[in-house]
């Protein structure tokens, strides 16, 4: 307690700033393994094309988890907002209308959720583990399975302003590959940021996460802003299901997949608390960076696609390890009395100079 | 603060002659024949009560003498079966007794330990749910800390402690945190403020802040109902002490006239005879 006056160095001043450096170390590592890859620009627009979906889903994820909440439902947005979106636009060639619908499945599923797990009292662990079955089953039943080509589609103005280039289509060179989505992406994070950090929204969900008890005493309405968050959710998930079918060219009902673990990961590997109370999402982007980055450079530095999961599931648990000790002292205090309880049947003196402060 | 608060109230009543502070009213809350049922339970049987309106009363009681249930009927979390309610002196409607009101109404409750985010800043915490805002809702937060610096500094006397309104509740320590619950409740004006043990579980140094607390509520012209335990520390600061005894009050007594040592033997002699 008593550092308390010392001003916070520029690890607590600079947002995400631990997860800024891990994100250049590794960079700098690909570049040296890889550098004919991670030295040409082709690498980064390809970025700019296909980490939006994962982006926009983490941090919708970071508002979830802030609240101290989880949301495991939205793989399965990804294929029903998808499914809604594709037949809206290639069956029925409703264009914009399409679009409209695809965001209305989302804000559905979200409602539904929210409704479960805020009306009912359903943890949302359990609730949207439901969910997340029922919508990609309901997605497989309408679309009895089939995948949708959405050949001819970068004609239509929808594709054109939510995922064309800002250059000429016909030209491979990299300045004309930037995509809009990366722009639309940026948009609507940086708006997250000051919902969650300066809206009354986003501090009602920060207090969520902290303790429902207190929220509730302090006169937050907590059924109604849970309802909000996970609609925020669904909706999020609807853009990044329409982004990718378009993107891709095509609907198919596994595109969800692969998602729920790479973007929980990178919300956490971030630096948003695992317990709630404290979320980042200039770290979660960052988070989501290094996902995508560890996927393309491990490929990229001539291991084979079956490391990536590996090494993200590892880079995943030391963020959470290193998170949990930076954070939370108590269980540093606890775990270093495990560690000298050892010490005095063992060898003596292992573990007892390491942690020198209690709190 | 007070003098605009119940501009309306106070011309209607001025010629009150009770209160050091303009707004015109003898009680900030009055309980007549207030009974509440939990089924067959009869929790509180037949409570009057009058707090004045810049009185500090201790509620005493052993566990399960009804000290919560009063507090719940009073602040609107749950209605009375009979009985009548009158804040500042004017009659409410049960019906529409809610917390929302218990806030209009300016009267606030400083739970133990429900009351502030441990993980939130200071300003986050004094404004949570009364947030000034734009109108889009987007916080006015320069705004928000100047205030919150100023409650800090001004209300309830932080100078020079090393805690800035950037500090999280989590470096606090526990009379601290009783300290930054009371500031909020008189920076949003309230008229009454409810303590419920605010001093369980605190080192006698913190202790000492938070009697310190209640003497600036008492400063400030407000009321006080103070929940305690511990009859030393209730007995330094109040003006009255109300016994609660099995959903009763089974005594009224001024500090003034015992020392601590002659109230517990008066309150255990209580016990027996009853």
């Amino acid at each position: 307690m008593s550092d308390r006056t010392a001003r916070p160095g520029p690890f607590a001043r600079i947002e995400g700033l631990p997860i800024i450096v891990v994100f250049a170390l590794i960079l700098a590592l690909f570049m040296y393994t890889a550098p004919e890859v991670f030295l040409a620009p082709q690498i980064y627009t390809t970025l700019l094309s296909t980490a939006p979906p994962l982006i926009l889903l983490a941090v919708g994820l970071t508002f979830v988890i802030g609240a101290g909440e989880i949301d495991l439902s939205f793989p399965a947005v990804i294929a029903f907002s998808g499914f809604v979106f594709a037949v809206l636009f290639k069956e029925y060639q409703l264009g914009w209308l399409a679009v409209l619908g695809g965001l209305a499945s989302g804000v559905l599923v979200g409602v539904v959720n929210g409704l479960l797990i805020a009306r009912i009292g359903i943890p949302s662990f359990i609730a949207t583990l439901g969910t997340q079955f029922f919508w990609s089953g309901m997605a497989t039943v309408l679309s009895g399975g089939k995948s949708y080509a959405l050949r001819g589609a970068e004609e239509s103005s929808v594709w054109k302003l939510i995922v064309g280039n800002f250059g000429d289509p016909n030209s491979i060179a990299w300045q004309d590959q930037i995509s809009v989505q990366a722009v639309w992406t940026a948009l609507i994070v940086v708006f997250l940021w000051f919902v969650l950090n300066r809206h009354r929204f986003g501090e009602h969900v920060l207090f969520l996460g902290d303790s429902n008890d207190v929220a509730r005493v302090v006169g937050i309405n907590v059924e109604r802003e849970k309802i909000r968050l996970y609609t925020l959710m669904g909706t999020l998930a609807a853009i990044a299901a329409m982004m990718l079918t378009l993107e891709n060219k095509n609907y198919f009902g596994n595109q969800g997949q692969g998602y729920l673990l790479t973007a929980i990961a990178a919300v956490l590997i971030g630096g948003t608390s695992i317990f709630g109370g404290r979320a980042t999402i200039v770290g979660t982007v960052f988070g989501c960076f290094i996902i995508w980055m560890i996927e393309a450079g491990l490929v990229a530095s001539g291991l084979t696609g079956a490391w990536v999961r590996t090494v993200q599931g590892l880079i995943f648990l030391i963020a959470i390890v290193f998170y949990l000790f930076v954070e939370e002292p108590g269980r540093r205090a606890a775990f270093a009395r495990r560690l000298r309880g050892r010490g005095e049947t063992g060898p003596r003196g292992a573990a007892g100079g390491a942690l020198p402060r209690r709190s | 603060m007070e003098e605009t608060q119940d501009a309306g109230m106070a011309a209607r009543l001025d010629n009150d002659p009770a209160g050091p502070s303009g707004g015109g009213f003898t009680h900030i809350v009055r309980m007549e024949g207030v009974q509440k049922y939990f089924g067959a339970v009869h929790a509180l049987r037949d409570i009057n009560l009058a707090i004045g309106r810049n009185e500090i009363v201790g509620l005493i009681g052993d566990n399960g003498a009804g000290k919560s249930t009063l507090i719940k009927v009073l602040t609107g979390v749950i209605p009375p079966s009979a009985g009548r309610i009158f804040v500042r002196d004017r009659p409410i409607d049960l019906a529409h007794h809610s917390v929302g009101m218990a806030h209009a109404m300016s009267i606030e409750t400083v739970y133990q330990d429900k009351s502030l985010g441990e993980k939130q800043p200071l300003w986050r915490n004094f404004f949570v749910g009364r947030q000034i805002t734009d109108r889009f809702g987007f916080i006015r937060v320069r705004e928000q800390k100047r205030i919150a610096e100023d409650i800090l500094l001004n209300t309830i006397g932080f100078r020079g402690a090393g805690i800035s309104v950037d500090s999280t509740v989590r470096q606090l320590s526990g009379g601290e945190r009783q300290g930054i619950a009371i500031g909020r409740a008189m920076h949003f004006n309230s008229d009454l403020i409810i303590l419920d043990e605010p001093t369980v579980a605190l080192a006698v140094k913190e202790v000492r802040k938070v009697l310190d607390f209640v003497r600036r509520i008492k400063a400030s012209g407000r009321a006080c109902i103070y929940i305690e335990h511990n009859l030393a520390h209730v007995h330094e600061v109040a003006d009255r002490l109300v016994v609660l005894d099995r959903g009763e009050i089974v005594a009224d007594i001024s500090p003034r006239q015992m020392t601590v040592a002659e109230l517990t033997e008066y309150l255990i002699d209580l016990q027996q005879h009853r």
